[in-house]
């Protein structure tokens, strides 16, 4: 009996597949990936709504990689990316037949975040790797107070955490090999990290700027180049690129867009999208 | 009884303390429980309106309402059902009335048991592999249910065996010395009298498999959507998803949106509970044998 | 007349018959299934570095051992917390209460059971994790400990449903005997009840080890998921990642067939023949007591 559900089943898929194409064409797009991107995608697609009340929108986070991975399944119209595609993810995405086409949509700075009642306010990149490398791992050797340091750490499936390993814990080292030391604690999300770095004054942790919220603190980095120079992340340190943690944010699709896809990917670009994109925290991917 | 403890003073404080002891565990594990709902219930109610049930998220989740994973929820529930249920019943009827006790029986059983037993997760693993990628539905309601189904069939099965075998056998001879042939008998006479335990056993099982996360992480479940699900190949919503995803994804998400999807969710599951207790409950006041 | 009313109830008894084998098929189709995804790990990723201590899969680091034991000291820390009191209220509801208070226990547990786990979770996150770390003076409250807490409540309702059966099955006369050589109740309990029953509250532990072991959403979300292994007792209190949350934060991100992909498959096989073991043993160990299988799946 199963077995007929089975067939009738895969007889059914077998049609949808055959009608893939008009089902694009059926105001329906899938949107998923960077949980980064997610409350963009999001607020987006609720607007969205009021401008194109014919087109639905389903948004999913889960990370770069697997917004990428379905992208390339095809099981999704749009992936969201808080990192370029890999060119692995190229490759198999051309074996696919697939011409897969990039949009920058935003700008994002990765703010490092501590509990407001840790008094230390600034850290060097290079003390930022030591901490994240396992090399350093009291707060008091940091100019704070005598505690453990809880290091937070975004799921190794998402673009911040790849970007903040190269961009920090390596320090754009394209040679080095060093990974996050193994206690750092791996949350599945951006909200998992700024709820722990609020309730314990032993964390530090990095998100999103759009996912920082004003109860915890954000500390100022400083670069390689110049240590003297502490910086906060902001909309205007990231754009003057004086602030160094800081990416681009994509979106990519299967191929190059049409219909529907591409009227909401010429609308996220447009003035009204994009300051969504301030309101959010995040920088916009145009000037305005 | 009563004079062997008065004999043995020191044994009779024994066992006050020990029965004292059992006592205090017992309140020690029942008591979390009912602290716990009633926790979410005062936390959840004040978030509970009629706008809350019946409107979509907005704002980013922070505002509006959970209807989207509600519906989501009931899809899943219901999808989950139109599989498992004429299967799962069958098989329990197969297991209670047709099998023989031998060496593939024993093997049906314990498939059954390790159906059980097998992780949700992995249940989730199996369902990406076979219906959302083999079988190429996609992560849609309808991979998600059959991933559900195959979850829910061994609570099914067995409550439905169970059952039937309490249907005393005196009922099939009289039945079938009557001329019914071996189905009519399961049909017309077996079948209603174990209706109350099977009807339980659907809905403990259906129970589970509408409060499950991990099965539907991979299979079917979407952060958000804007619209309902138009068809069974389209991703939903779903309230135990939503509450992972607001409880842990979204910043600054206010705390009474969040226990008010809590609450929804335990009335739901835990109202099915109700409902297989009552049954069960009422048929064992009224069963005659 | 006849006729036609033999030729359907032939199909529907083969129908029926086919439904029948249908969970044989269903545990071996989810085996190939597993296998055909998973096994190729085996062949593409090095033993010594599944083996080894490190997991940082975008890296190549593939070692399940951190995995493994992370899975076991939650796994086990749960059973420790949820034995007591699983047993001790099997016994109160067997052998103690009066009928109506063991009216009233019986859909407390089973509301108990009833709880998703994702709720769980969501109270360990908002009420346990803060409590712990301050309480405990922990450097975070995201640890194994607080995961072992719930995954004990989730596992209470199995060990007590399926001890208290395995206790009701023990035969009055027994107890009855234990009282007229002039033992007390208690001494009864202890002295005859409960070894009597041994095999089912064995059962009870076994599928209660089996529920914590495969939980997925409440562990991921309180446990810290922090790759470490666990050698040390204080490790209980530290973050630890397990092998279900590693499948459910992974699973989604992974390009379908890459050397990640068939690990994570490899983990699910590797949980798959866990719960298989446990249940096996379970059924055997259990086999003249089959009454109740309702409580034991669900």
């Amino acid at each position: 009996m199963f077995m007929l559900f089975l067939t009738a089943c895969t007889s059914a898929s077998d049609s949808t597949t055959q009608n893939s194409q008009p089902l694009v064409q059926s105001n329906y797009i899938t949107n998923k990936g960077s949980d980064t991107i997610v409350n963009l995608a999001l607020a987006w697609a609720e607007r969205y709504q009021t401008v194109r009340p014919d087109v639905r929108i389903s948004v999913t986070g889960g990370g770069s990689g697997t917004g990428l991975t379905a992208l390339i399944n095809g099981s999704v119209d749009i992936a969201n990316a808080s990192r370029q595609i890999k060119p692995e993810e190229l490759d198999s995405a051309k074996k696919a037949g697939l011409n897969v086409q990039e949009f920058v949509i935003a700008r994002d700075a990765i703010a490092v975040i501590v509990n407001p009642a840790n008094p230390v306010n600034q850290l060097t990149l290079q003390q930022l790797s030591a901490i994240y490398r396992g090399e350093i791992n009291n707060w008091s050797e940091v100019g704070g107070e005598d505690r453990p340091i809880v290091r937070l750490s975004r799921e190794t499936n998402s673009g911040t955490h790849v970007f903040f390993l190269e961009a920090v814990v390596r320090m754009n080292d394209k040679k080095d090999k060093t990974i996050f030391t193994a206690d750092s604690l791996l949350l599945p999300s951006s909200e998992g990290i700024i709820s722990e770095v609020r309730e314990n004054p032993n964390a530090i942790g990095y998100d999103g700027l759009g996912y920082v919220t004003s109860e915890v603190k954000m500390v100022a980095v400083s670069s390689l180049k110049s240590p003297d120079i502490y910086i906060l992340p902001s909309a205007v340190t990231v754009a003057d690129g004086s602030y160094l943690i800081s990416r681009n944010l994509y979106m990519y699709t299967q191929n190059v867009p049409e219909g529907v896809i591409k009227a909401y990917l010429e609308w996220i670009l447009s003035s009204e999208a994009q300051k969504i994109v301030v309101d959010l925290g995040f920088v916009p991917a145009i000037d305005q | 009884m009563s004079t062997n403890s008065q004999n043995n003073p020191k044994g009779k404080i024994a066992e006050i303390m020990g029965f004292n002891l059992l006592r205090l565990v017992t309140l020690l594990t029942v008591l979390p429980i009912l602290g716990l709902i009633v926790f979410i219930i005062i936390k959840g109610a004040p978030a509970l309106s009629i706008e809350f049930l019946t409107t979509p998220p907005s704002n980013g989740m922070r505002d509006g309402g959970i209807l989207p994973a509600i519906i989501g929820t009931l899809y899943l529930t219901l999808g989950t059902a139109i599989f498992s249920v004429p299967l799962g019943v069958a098989a329990g009827i197969y297991i209670s009335e047709y099998a023989e006790d031998n060496r593939l029986t024993r093997l049906i059983r314990i498939a059954i048991i390790n159906l059980a037993g097998i992780p949700s997760v992995v249940y989730g693993l199996f369902g990406l592999g076979l219906f959302v990628l083999f079988l190429k539905f996609g992560t849609s309601i309808l991979s998600a249910s059959l991933t559900l189904s195959i979850m829910t069939l061994p609570v099914i099965i067995s409550t439905t065996e169970e059952a039937l075998r309490s249907v005393p056998n005196s009922f099939r001879v009289v039945s079938t010395s009557l001329g019914a042939s071996r189905w009519q008998t399961i049909w017309k006479i077996v079948l209603p009298q174990g209706l109350p335990g099977i009807i339980t056993g659907i809905i403990l099982g259906l129970e589970r498999a509408a409060g499950e996360t991990a099965p539907i992480l991979f299979t079917g479940a979407t952060f958000f959507l804007p619209q309902l699900p138009h068809s069974p190949l389209d991703a939903t919503m779903a309230l135990p998803y939503h509450i992972f995803v607001i409880s842990t994804q979204i910043p600054g998400m206010p705390v009474k949106i969040q226990y008010g999807t809590v609450l929804v969710l335990l009335i739901f599951v835990l109202g099915m509970n109700l409902i297989a207790t009552l049954i069960r409950s009422r048929a064992r006041s009224k069963r005659q044998w | 007349m006849r006729q036609e009313k033999r030729k359907s109830d032939i199909i529907i008894s083969s129908v029926i018959k086919v439904c029948g084998y249908s969970s044989i098929l269903f545990v071996g189709l989810i085996l190939i299934f597993l296998l055909r995804e998973g096994l190729p790990a085996l062949k593409d990723v090095a033993f010594s570095t599944l083996f080894s201590v490190r997991w940082y899969p975008i890296e190549g680091y593939f070692g399940i051992l951190p995995l493994i034991l992370g899975t076991l000291l939650v796994t086990i820390s749960a059973t420790l917390i949820a034995l007591p009191f699983g047993i001790g209220t099997a016994l109160y509801m067997s052998e103690v209460a009066p009928r109506w208070i063991k009216e009233v226990l019986k859909p407390v547990v089973e509301i108990l059971a009833g709880i998703p786990s994702v709720v769980l979770g969501f109270i360990g996150i908002l009420v346990l994790v803060p409590f712990f770390r301050k309480f405990l003076d922990l450097p975070t409250g995201l640890t194994a400990f607080t995961g072992a807490i719930l995954l004990g409540l989730i596992s209470i309702p199995t060990i007590v449903s399926v001890a208290e059966d395995a206790l009701n099955n023990v035969p009055p006369a027994y107890r009855q005997a234990g009282l007229a050589l002039g033992a007390t109740r208690w001494q009864t309990i202890w002295g005859v009840t409960l070894p009597a029953a041994k095999t089912g509250v064995l059962t009870a532990v076994m599928l209660g080890i089996g529920r914590s072991l495969g939980e997925t959403m409440a562990v991921m979300m309180v446990t810290g998921n922090a790759p470490v292994l666990p050698t040390q007792i204080y490790a209980l209190f530290r973050p630890v990642r397990t092998m279900t949350a590693t499948i459910a934060s992974e699973m989604g991100e992974v390009a379908t067939g890459s050397q990640h992909y068939q690990v994570l498959f490899l983990i699910g096989i590797l949980l798959f023949v866990f719960s298989l073991v446990i249940n096996i043993v379970a059924s055997a160990v259990s086999t003249r007591q089959r009454k109740r299988s309702e409580r034991v799946l669900s």
